[in-house]
């Protein structure tokens, strides 16, 4: 269905920062556009991002129709341990795409 | 010669104003008002205070397309189990609503930086809020100018 883009580095040391990028492809449809003939185009929006590292929520976002198309996020966390990081966005119209990573910490 | 001039400097003035008021009503539908804005951030922020530092709202200061304009916050914190930061949140004054995002984080973040790409709808000023694990709340505000701007026109 949609794709979804993660960039997590495959290793790291312990205790170590890391950068992780996610985008996903959706329309991101404000609701506030019309068509030509005047009528209003529905809200159709990704609503929701959590970001889990071996089942422990990490990083979440709340997502307004001010987001840009294909919502594009970056952040970081701290490598604790090898495991893998679970990516979830949740939007209108019962969109739901879940995307994992797996990370060696060593 | 003095009324003529006084004429058309009167004529020019009333065009002036003419003009203002046929945009203002243009785009008075479309966008929020300052005044929605502020209401959504004492809504967050409740009888707490919020103060101006710690925090740094990066955005380009010239928008050739409001479409997606990169934005990051950054704030200054240790980021440890006893002072972290909770939420960012982020504000703006005249796109359709007030809310761009919200996004929440904690220790486990290890550094306080989020970035993403975000609609302006029109020049305006831009607030990012963060909200900090000791009830505090923090601010940063930047003005952009948006030549373009998000879609909000017919399909």
């Amino acid at each position: 269905m949609a794709r979804a883009l993660i960039m997590v580095p495959a290793t790291a040391r312990r205790g170590e920062i890391v950068e992780i990028k996610a985008t996903v492809a959706h329309p991101m449809e404000s609701g506030f556009r019309h068509t030509q003939l005047g009528t209003l185009i529905p809200r159709d929006i990704v609503t929701q991002f959590v970001c889990t590292y071996n089942g422990v929520e990490v990083f979440s976002a709340e997502f307004f129709p001010a987001i840009s198309a294909n919502p594009f996020i970056s952040f970081s966390t701290v490598a604790t341990e090898s495991g893998t990081l679970v990516f979830n966005w949740i939007g209108d119209n019962g969109f739901s795409v879940t995307e994992s990573a797996a990370i060696s910490v060593s | 010669m003095t009324d003529r001039k006084r004429n058309r400097i009167s004529r020019r003035q009333f065009l002036l104003a003419a003009s203002g008021v046929a945009t203002g009503l243009a785009f008075e539908p479309a966008g929020a008002t300052v005044a929605e804005m502020r209401a959504a951030i004492s809504k967050l922020v409740g009888p707490a205070s919020v103060t101006n530092g710690r925090v740094t709202l990066e955005l380009p200061p010239l928008v050739d397309n409001g479409n997606a304009v990169a934005l990051a916050v950054r704030v200054d914190s240790p980021m440890t189990e006893a002072d972290h930061v909770k939420a960012i949140h982020v504000f703006t004054e005249k796109n359709p609503q007030p809310y761009v995002a919200t996004f929440r984080l904690g220790p486990r973040a290890g550094r306080a930086r989020v970035a993403t790409r975000v609609r302006l709808a029109d020049s305006q000023t831009v607030v990012a809020i963060c909200e900090m694990s000791d009830g505090t709340f923090w601010s940063d505000s930047v003005n952009v100018v948006v030549t373009l701007a998000a879609c909000l026109e017919e399909q």
